[in-house]
């Protein structure tokens, strides 16, 4: 049991750790997909298959095409998505709080005592779930319907070009020049070039 | 092939470790007790009692899994052939008839062609992730079939969940089309990936909808139980099959069309045709490696149609009491080889579908009309208990569900485009 | 050691490796990308809790790992389209020169 656990944080780590030391973005990407995929084994293992599941079907099926595609959309050359690495200083300071981190955070595991682990590992039935969402946790699905719906329209909202800008600025340009003169301007112009087709 | 043992693996050592008895196969209908019902698992029974009884979680796995691969790639092999054959009928000439009688042996000849072929990568691409992309996408093509359940009793992993499983894998193969289109570091290829990507993720909600109200119905994500829900007949001759329901027809149709979009098959083949940016992601791959992209639109179109078969068409039930004689595994193969025929036919008569115009067709028509359907499976589940006045109107009511937002949403969406005119010659 | 403890192990390491990557790079995706590491620490840490903790009722610890799977998929969403929003401003996307509030 253990030897499975072991395997499988050391590749989840492995990936992570080569995820973020990439100069590749799309290497990067990739490898965190596979540290997704390797978190969705330790579903797996401790008897959560639904979830699994579900990290796979929206971790590696939805937020990684999110991932590349604004990778694509946000690179200056053609070729290739290369990020400069950070300069040392940052890089060791980020390691160190890094360090920090982790030092409290396994000091605090190792020194508490949890109780005995439960004789019978607990099963996750899709049944058991799914009375559960629409009995007890109802509110929440809803809210998370909600939450979903915002980022929805949001994420549309925010990452649409912006094809009204030009009409835009040119619509206040003409409102501060006064409606009357631009028009006139603006059909004078427009006059002798119907001419010219007309007699064309 | 390799992850699909290895899922078959780790669900048999989870349920052998964990301690819970190992599922005993107990057939309890009583057509069950024939020979030729009872043939694939007494001889699988057979094998593993060779073994050690430490073993037999392994070679219970094992044997699923050569199984389902020695099926399904004849299974294919063949597929390529009758594709061809019957396309080469419905455009007035023959298909190929060179190699063997009939042009049986042509998928053989196919294979050695692929095989001998040079394999040509790019001076400029990703080694590792050009490699990878294809054996991405026929592992995870594979992995579907592994909750597919192929008659009574028979299926290799037995899930709780087996329908979010199956979504689950073959969300992996829409990532494998990306790295393929962006390991040839070809500008047009890259292009042609993201095109495939967005249709991919398109189709997917109007799949996942039309699946929901089953699911609803049903009350459980495993595909057995829902085949079994399927069960019964009235009066003898009518099943209880899904799609002989308003909200069920509906459903199966639109799993049908995001089904050929999701494998990318025409009228939805934009991605991979010939004419459309030389072959879309697919520019820079020759020999094998194409033959196993091939290969996996063709699983991909398999696992889809046996799934479409489980959840709408009834799976391995028979459709009237008294052709049970026939077995399980038969009537499945059966409605699983009437499907793609249907798929196959469908290739050979509609136009392929330009980018926009197919994404214009998944948000703004399929999804809307699937959303509906599941209002519709809604009023069904609710109104199962009416008197048989009430019966009738219900069957009106649902039906009528279906049919206007269909109408409405079709003549508003093709409001201003003049009719069709087909000029021969 | 036992197992409880191991995973709580795994779990902050994995947190770990997001909070740096998302304090030493300087590109906003990759930022971002550690981000949902750090999430999907949580969430590894509520599994473990679920399946070697003291027993409760069948199903929360799983409950609320798909609720916050849900809500991070929701803010990666959010996020990368804010992300692309500052590309098509400043042609490209070092968080270093994202500092003025007025665009």
């Amino acid at each position: 049991m253990t030897l499975v656990l072991a395997i499988i944080a050391a590749f989840t780590l492995a990936s992570a750790a080569c995820a973020f030391s990439r100069r590749n973005l799309i290497h990067s990407a990739l490898l965190l997909i596979l540290t997704w995929a390797g978190v969705a084994g330790f579903y797996l293992w401790a008897g959560a298959e639904f979830v699994a599941f579900a990290q796979v079907l929206i971790y590696g099926g939805a937020v990684s095409m999110i991932v590349l595609f604004a990778v694509l959309l946000t690179r200056r050359s053609i070729v290739d998505p290369i990020v400069t690495p950070a300069s040392r200083s940052r890089v060791a300071a980020a390691m160190g709080v890094g360090t920090a981190v982790v030092a409290v955070l396994v000091a605090a595991v190792l020194n508490t005592s949890f109780g005995p682990e439960p004789v019978h590992a607990p099963t996750a039935e899709v049944r058991q779930i799914g009375f559960q969402l629409m009995g007890p946790q109802a509110g929440s699905l809803l809210v998370i319907g909600v939450i979903l719906t915002i980022a929805l329209i949001g994420a549309t909202i925010l990452a649409a070009s912006d094809r009204e800008n030009p009409r835009a600025v040119g619509a206040s340009a003409r409102s501060r020049m006064g409606k009357g003169e631009l028009s006139t301007a603006g059909r004078r112009a427009v006059l002798p070039v119907h001419g010219k087709d007309a007699a064309s | 092939m390799s992850a699909a043992f290895l899922v078959s693996l780790a669900a048999s050592a989870n349920a052998w470790m964990s301690g819970r008895a190992f599922p005993a196969r107990t057939l309890v209908a009583p057509d069950a007790d024939r020979f030729l019902e009872r043939a694939p698992l007494a001889a699988r029974d057979w094998v593993v009692g060779f073994f050690p009884v430490s073993l037999h979680w392994l070679v219970h796995s094992l044997i699923s899994i050569v199984a389902v691969l020695a099926v399904f790639g004849l299974f294919f092999a063949f597929l390529t052939i009758i594709e061809r054959k019957l396309l080469g009928r419905i455009q007035n000439r023959l298909g190929p008839n060179r190699t063997g009688p009939f042009g049986l042996l042509q998928p053989f000849a196919d294979a050695v062609k692929a095989l001998t072929k040079e394999d040509i990568v790019p001076a400029a691409a990703d080694k590792l992730l050009h490699f990878l992309a294809p054996v991405i996408v026929v592992a995870f093509g594979l992995m579907g079939f592994a909750v597919l359940p192929f008659g009574r009793d028979i299926i290799p992993v037995e899930l709780d969940a087996a329908v979010l499983y199956f979504f689950a894998a073959s969300s992996a193969t829409e990532l494998a089309i990306f790295m393929a289109g962006w390991s040839s570091r070809n500008k047009y290829s890259l292009l042609a990936a993201m095109r495939a990507l967005a249709q991919l993720i398109s189709y997917e909600l109007p799949l996942l909808l039309s699946i929901v109200p089953v699911v609803m119905l049903a009350s459980t994500l495993s595909t057995s139980e829902i085949v079994r829900a399927q069960g019964g007949w009235t009066l003898g001759i009518l099943p209880h099959w899904n799609v002989l329901t308003p909200w069920g027809a509906a459903g199966f149709l639109i799993f049908v069309v995001a089904a050929l979009a999701e494998s990318n098959r025409s009228p939805f083949d934009l991605p991979e045709a010939e004419s459309e940016l030389i072959a879309g992601h697919l520019t820079e791959y020759s020999g094998f490696k194409y033959a196993l992209f091939f290969m996996a639109e063709y699983f991909g179109m398999t696992a889809l149609c046996g799934l479409g078969v489980t959840l709408f068409l009834g799976g391995w039930q028979a459709p009237c009491a008294f052709l049970e004689f026939i077995p399980s595994y038969v009537w499945f193969g059966a409605k699983l080889f009437g499907l793609i025929l249907g798929l196959i036919w469908i290739r050979g008569t509609l136009l392929r579908l330009r980018i926009d115009q197919l994404t214009r067709l998944a948000w703004k028509f399929l999804v809307p009309l699937a959303l509906i359907n599941l209002a519709n499976a809604a009023f069904w589940s609710l109104t199962a208990g009416l008197p048989w006045p009430g019966q009738i109107a219900r069957w009106i009511v649902s039906m009528a569900l279906v049919a206007v937002p269909f109408v409405t949403i079709g003549r508003t969406l093709s409001a201003g485009l003049a009719p069709r005119t087909y000029k021969y010659a | 050691m036992n197992t409880l403890q191991l995973c709580l192990v795994f779990s902050s390491v994995l947190f770990a490796i997001g909070l740096m990557a998302a304090l030493a790079r300087s590109n906003a995706i990759l930022v971002l990308l550690g981000i949902e590491l750090m999430l999907n620490a949580a969430n590894l840490n509520f599994v473990a809790f679920w399946r070697f903790g003291p027993a409760s009722d069948g199903a929360t610890g799983v409950i609320f790992v798909l609720f916050a799977i849900a809500v991070a998929a929701a803010e990666a969403a959010i996020g990368l389209a804010l992300v692309i929003a500052i590309y098509r401003h400043q042609k490209n996307i070092r968080l270093q020169e994202a500092t003025r509030l007025k665009g």
